[in-house]
């Protein structure tokens, strides 16, 4: 069992519900210090609404997500941007601020966290723009380059700060399998290097076998963790059927469910 | 932690040891950078040599400071190297080539002769102009084969937008125009007052109100508040692809979208026009009353002198204030380039245009009016 001082996220007994419909019911997991940890589930199955739970956007109806002990979603003032400042986020879509060059994106929040000087502040954007595969493209809006430069540019700028845990959600949607697999790369580097934590919502299986350390699968239909541990584990020694079907990408039997 | 710090070591001669150490991360990178900046430029003739050893952590802002050394330009044999540095660490300064980070000169964009920038403008506002005479062309040209089949109409829209721009703008169009009619005649009444002559304040508010104020005011409003939102609504359409769906599967977005809320524009700024004259009539009475001009003499003064002429005048006007109203936030929102700060411009551009054109329409009806007679 992971001692405390090693968890990183504890997610404890989550229940989230939009009007009626129940997302999570009852959903239980930690994420351990400088681990790659996989959110994975069909469509649906509310992998980014807990992932929103996580990074304190959405407040639970019942449970608690805490970050290094820290409640988030309860933390006001200068202890929630404390925790904030440990937590590096891509969204699902990039979430790029469309006035801004993809330099200005990067260095927002270098010029909002720390007391680096301009020039300080544009070289570390520079180098995070490269280390995505940018170069050349800092003076690009958001609305000028493709969808997986977005991607790239919102990991970047997730990266500002070399934050303690990088939450990113599905990062390798959209990208073509090279970048994907540079990506990859980065995201291992990083852990090796600075010992952060990653949290990746994903569907991209390949990508989940090379970086993910431990992942849980999350049900649409049990609105809770079907599956929790290494993802080869969980391919080749899963009995649950709906885990099977995820790994081996078979279809789900549509009429069965309309039954 | 150990905050970032960092010692000099000139002891051997023709070698400079600059030692680094401590936690170097975003927040503690500051303290150390521009002071190891200024003991590389103070030496550029002599290698330096980085020492690294007692560096406990050493993120992206950490390799940062280390490749703002290594770029400086420096003199051959005058080198700096990077030494002792964490294997870990290592390998993220060794993925970055400081040489590509060499600072450049740049030079000042050429600042264009004045006739250029000139021929720009007229350039942009021909195009401008153009755009705005086509999407006119479309826009009657679908208004016209809509009307042809009005069946084929989507009444539910044009009733869900007359209903957002027209009932819901009833509580700010009333309140204005109340306000209008109560601060136009309290002021009239005070310079009219030493001559005795209270009463024609009556036909002055009356006059101004339904040939010009009534119009006018409602469709500033309706510019503020319904032109914005048919920008921000398309605008947001476009980037979005919203619109470009529609055009692939076959549905022409200006009969979609645009007649909807051209028709609703031109149907609600009359009757709203209307409902501003009668809020802002009754503002002057409830102020005339207390200059001791009954309401029956109110009345009388207002019925006599404002004849069906102004009145239709007025609505005439109100409609074409619709027609430009509505028409520019749809043009506007069509334009909306990529991006939430495109959304934001064609937005304020509906507002700005709207006006521009209300006020431009209002001179024009004025001439029209004079030489009619009306």
């Amino acid at each position: 069992m992971a001692r405390a001082s090693d968890i990183v996220i504890r997610v404890e007994h989550l229940h989230t519900a939009f009007g009626s419909h129940v997302v999570h019911d009852d959903v239980s997991f930690d994420v351990r210090r400088g681990e790659v940890f996989g959110i994975l589930g069909g469509s649906g199955s509310g992998k980014s609404v807990l992932l929103r739970h996580m990074i304190g956007l959405y407040r639970a109806q019942r449970g608690r997500v805490l970050i290094e002990d820290e409640d988030l979603a309860q933390a006001q003032g200068r202890t929630r941007i404390a925790i904030l400042k440990k937590i590096g986020v891509m969204f699902q879509l990039g979430a790029l601020f469309g006035s801004m060059t993809l330099l200005e994106n990067v260095r927002l929040p270098l010029e909002v966290h720390t007391g680096l000087s301009e020039d300080e502040m544009n070289l570390i954007a520079r180098m995070k723009l490269d280390l995505v595969g940018l170069k050349g493209f800092e003076n690009y809006l958001s609305a000028q380059i493709s969808g997986g430069m977005v991607k790239r540019a919102a990991i970047a700028r997730a990266m500002a700060l070399d934050p303690r845990i990088l939450m990113l959600d599905e990062p390798s949607a959209g990208l073509d399998p090279v970048t994907s697999a540079g990506l990859d790369r980065l995201i291992l580097r990083l852990r090796d290097a600075l010992g952060i934590t990653v949290v990746v919502v994903t569907h991209e299986l390949a990508s989940i076998y090379t970086i993910a350390d431990r992942v849980i699968m999350l049900d649409k239909h049990s609105k809770g963790i079907v599956a929790e541990g290494a993802p080869a584990d969980l391919r080749d020694h899963s009995d649950n059927p709906w885990v099977q079907r995820f790994f081996n990408r078979e279809p789900e039997d549509v009429e069965a469910n309309n039954a | 932690m150990t905050a970032a710090a960092l010692k000099l070591d000139e002891a051997t001669p023709g070698k400079t040891v600059l030692y680094l150490s401590g936690h170097l991360d975003a927040y503690s990178v500051s303290a150390v950078w521009s002071d190891a900046l200024r003991i590389l430029r103070a030496a550029p003739n002599a290698p330096l040599v980085v020492d690294c050893a007692a560096v406990t952590y050493c993120d992206g802002a950490g390799v940062a400071l280390l490749v703002d050394l290594l770029r400086q330009p420096r003199q051959p044999g005058a080198e700096v190297t990077v030494e002792n540095l964490a294997p870990d660490y290592r390998t993220l300064l060794d993925q970055v080539d400081p040489a590509s980070y060499r600072i450049a000169p740049t030079q000042p964009p050429p600042r264009l002769p004045l006739i250029a920038r000139l021929g720009h403008a007229t350039a942009s506002l021909i195009h401008e102009s153009r755009a705005q005479i086509s999407f006119l062309g479309d826009a009657a040209s679908a208004l016209v084969g809509a009307l042809r089949r009005p069946a084929a109409l989507r009444w539910r829209d044009i009733l869900a937008v007359a209903e957002e721009a027209g009932v819901n703008a009833l509580p700010i169009v009333g309140l204005v125009a109340f306000l209008l009619g109560v601060i136009l005649t309290f002021q009239s009444a005070i310079a009219m007052r030493p001559f005795g002559a209270e009463v024609y304040v009556a036909d002055l508010v009356g006059l101004s109100l339904l040939r010009e104020l009534g119009p006018l005011m409602t469709a500033i409003l309706l510019a503020g508040r319904s032109s914005a939102a048919f920008a921000a609504e398309l605008g947001t359409m476009k980037v979005g692809d919203e619109l470009n769906a529609l055009e692939t599967m076959g549905i022409d977005p200006m009969r979609f979208m645009v007649v909807p809320r051209l028709l609703a524009g031109v149907v609600v700024a009359p009757v709203l026009t209307v409902y501003a004259d009668l809020i802002g009539l009754a503002g002057s009475a409830m102020i005339m009353s207390l200059f001791n001009v009954p309401l029956v003499t109110f009345v009388q003064q207002v019925t006599g002198i404002v004849g069906s002429g102004d009145f239709f005048g007025g609505l005439a006007k109100s409609l074409v204030f619709g027609a430009i109203v509505a028409g520019i936030g749809c043009l506007r929102g069509i334009q909306t380039g990529s991006g939430a700060a495109a959304v934001g411009r064609s937005t304020t551009s509906a507002v700005v245009s709207g006006l521009v054109l209300i006020v431009f329409a209002d001179g024009l009806f004025a001439v029209i009016y004079y030489h009619l007679g009306i």
